[in-house]
């Protein structure tokens, strides 16, 4: 269902009537109440009585991931604390965490924007919906639950982890809809064989996952297991969590709410916007964020943008799925590397798993050198070593074609390679730069 | 009369092979022939055991990749020219010999070799055609 029918489907010329509107009473009130923010637009030698459409927002200065933890904790915070409701932390694997905080006005666009992310994927009032993905300082499990919540769903709230339990539920409750991260729902798949179960069995329709990079092929997987249409969420703590943009059932691209969240795909070079379906970083402003309002903020996710309307009915536009990331992006003898690459090409191998680990690693004075790790399954193991090496051959010659460079793959036993209940750790780079 | 083998991945990490043995160890299964094909990075352990259905559940269950194979136990006489004499007859008649190893313990006073041909039946032919004397399951069992 569309949720929100007036926005999701609006005429363009109204849509950006409406942006306008709110990029002008932004501007002004991030002015006022952030000296961080004011000082950057002086500095951009912006006045906030200049901006009078969403075509200004080229004039504005970017945000970067730096400027959070570098103004950790309350630095971007343009509400004051005691509208502050509540607060989620992601852990900051170098420096500060990133802090982000909620006003009342704030979660109640989560719930909408999660509500209309539950309809976008064929959710509808009444159904039943495992959420999965961690509760507490990680936004995926109470992002889901907020929109649940405005939506009307039946919630089983698992949050992530105790997969037999997971399990056992999936069976007395027989959830319709399930969100959790594309890894953990392949991992309980596993657990399920193990345990006897079919993870076919029951009355899945719907798959909502995200929070991490994940393939057309592992979606193909992932509904042949589950039997259930598998879809791509989208969101990042620092815009509002989950809820920022998501696939319907035509899985031709995630209807971004643009309307409140405006995206821009800028070259990351030059910063300038690149033309449209033309890959490159995508930027957000919130428009209408309290708490932490923030302008132009680099998600450091490559994607393009289409901005025709969808068979859905569904006027806003859509990103593509991630392309990868300007950041997890290593660059190996000067080839840029995504580690959805690696996946694709696993998954498209037969009886291969997407459970992979590549390590980066470089000796003095010598070439960076990139081992893929995979783990051997079952159903391709052979007692005799020179079918083994074929296997292992094959894979590295395609990720070779995919890459353009030289890799090592190395067959490990099963379950050897951790599974993430949050985001995996595809890849270990070793090389002291 | 083929015999069953149980063919088990093992990364090249300290421990594992000890790992599979004590596992089979505990559950009171018994190896009666073994070997190792390795890899710079990885091997595969080969192994006839006592009871190799519960052997490979046991396994299986333990996260350990492991599979079946058809493999052909051989007496061969124990004796100078005792192996060359068999690998006669299979080079005369096209058979292909993947892999052997010997067996632990003697069956008769012939020695006893496992052996993986490219045509497990084919093999099997041309051995019951020489007369050459293969080792049943249950007599494995017995051992």
């Amino acid at each position: 269902m569309i949720w929100r029918q007036d926005v999701e489907c609006a005429a363009p010329a109204d849509l950006k009537e409406l942006q306008s509107g709110y990029l002008k009473k932004l501007i002004p009130y991030i002015y006022h109440n952030c000296p961080v923010y004011q000082k950057k637009l002086d500095a951009a030698g912006v006045k906030p009585d200049n901006i009078k459409s969403i075509d200004d927002l080229k004039r504005l200065p970017f945000t970067t991931k730096e400027d959070m933890r570098d103004y950790y904790p309350y630095g971007l915070f343009s509400a004051p604390q005691d509208q502050i409701k509540e607060i989620h932390v992601s852990s900051g694997t170098t420096g500060n965490p990133t802090l982000v905080g909620y006003t009342k006005d704030d979660l109640k666009l989560w719930g909408d924007v999660m509500a209309r992310v539950l309809g976008c994927a064929g959710a509808a009032p009444g159904d039943t919906i495992q959420i999965a993905y961690g509760y507490g300082l990680f936004t995926g499990g109470l992002g889901f639950h907020y929109g649940a919540l405005e939506m009307g769903l039946r919630i089983i709230p698992t949050s992530s982890g105790q997969t037999a339990r997971q399990l056992k539920l999936m069976q007395d409750f027989k959830p319709k809809i399930i969100a959790c991260t594309p890894s953990y729902v392949l991992y309980m798949a596993e657990e399920a064989k193990d345990m006897g179960i079919d993870p076919a069995q029951g009355n899945w329709k719907i798959g909502i996952f995200g929070a991490e990079p994940w393939s057309d092929a592992m979606r193909h997987e992932i509904e042949s297991i589950w039997n259930m249409l598998a879809t791509d969420v989208y969101g990042l703590s620092e815009i509002i969590g989950p809820g920022v943009a998501q696939e319907c059932h035509h899985k031709d691209g995630l209807h971004i709410f643009s309307d409140v969240f405006y995206p821009e795909v800028i070259d990351p070079k030059t910063g300038a916007q690149v033309p449209e379906g033309a890959d490159g970083e995508l930027t957000i402003t919130t428009l209408t964020k309290q708490g932490i309002p923030l302008l132009r903020y680099g998600t450091r996710d490559v994607v393009n943008i289409r901005y025709e309307k969808c068979r859905c009915g569904r006027t806003s536009p859509r990103i593509s799925k991630i392309k990868g990331r300007t950041d997890d992006m290593i660059v190996v003898r000067g080839i840029n590397v995504f580690p959805s690459q690696i996946e694709h090409v696993l998954v498209g191998i037969e009886g291969t798993q997407p459970h992979y680990q590549i390590i980066v690693d470089r000796q003095a004075h010598k070439l960076d050198e990139v081992e893929v790790m995979v783990e051997v399954e079952q159903r391709f193991f052979s007692d005799e070593i020179k079918r083994l090496n074929e296997i292992r051959d094959k894979i590295r010659r395609e990720i070779e074609n995919v890459l353009s460079i030289g890799v090592k793959v190395t067959l490990v036993e099963p379950k050897t390679i951790e599974r993430s209940m949050g985001k995996s750790k595809r890849i270990i780079d070793k090389r002291a730069l | 009369m083929k015999i069953t083998q149980i063919s088990i991945f093992l990364e090249n990490r300290k421990g594992r092979l000890y790992d599979v043995c004590s596992l089979l160890g505990q559950n009171d299964i018994n190896i009666r022939a073994l070997t190792i094909a390795e890899t710079e990075s990885f091997g595969v352990l080969r192994i006839v055991v006592d009871k190799s259905d519960q052997a490979i559940r046991l396994l299986r269950d333990n996260h350990f990749v492991a599979n079946f194979t058809e493999v052909v136990a051989i007496e061969v006489p124990d004796q100078p020219g005792g192996l060359a004499s068999i690998l006669k007859i299979f080079a005369d008649n096209d058979v292909n010999i993947e892999y052997m190893y010997g067996f632990v313990e003697k069956f008769s006073d012939k020695a006893l070799l496992v052996m993986r041909f490219e045509d497990t039946d084919f093999a099997q032919q041309i051995l019951a055609k020489h007369n050459i004397h293969v080792v049943a399951e249950k007599d494995i069992q017995g051992l």
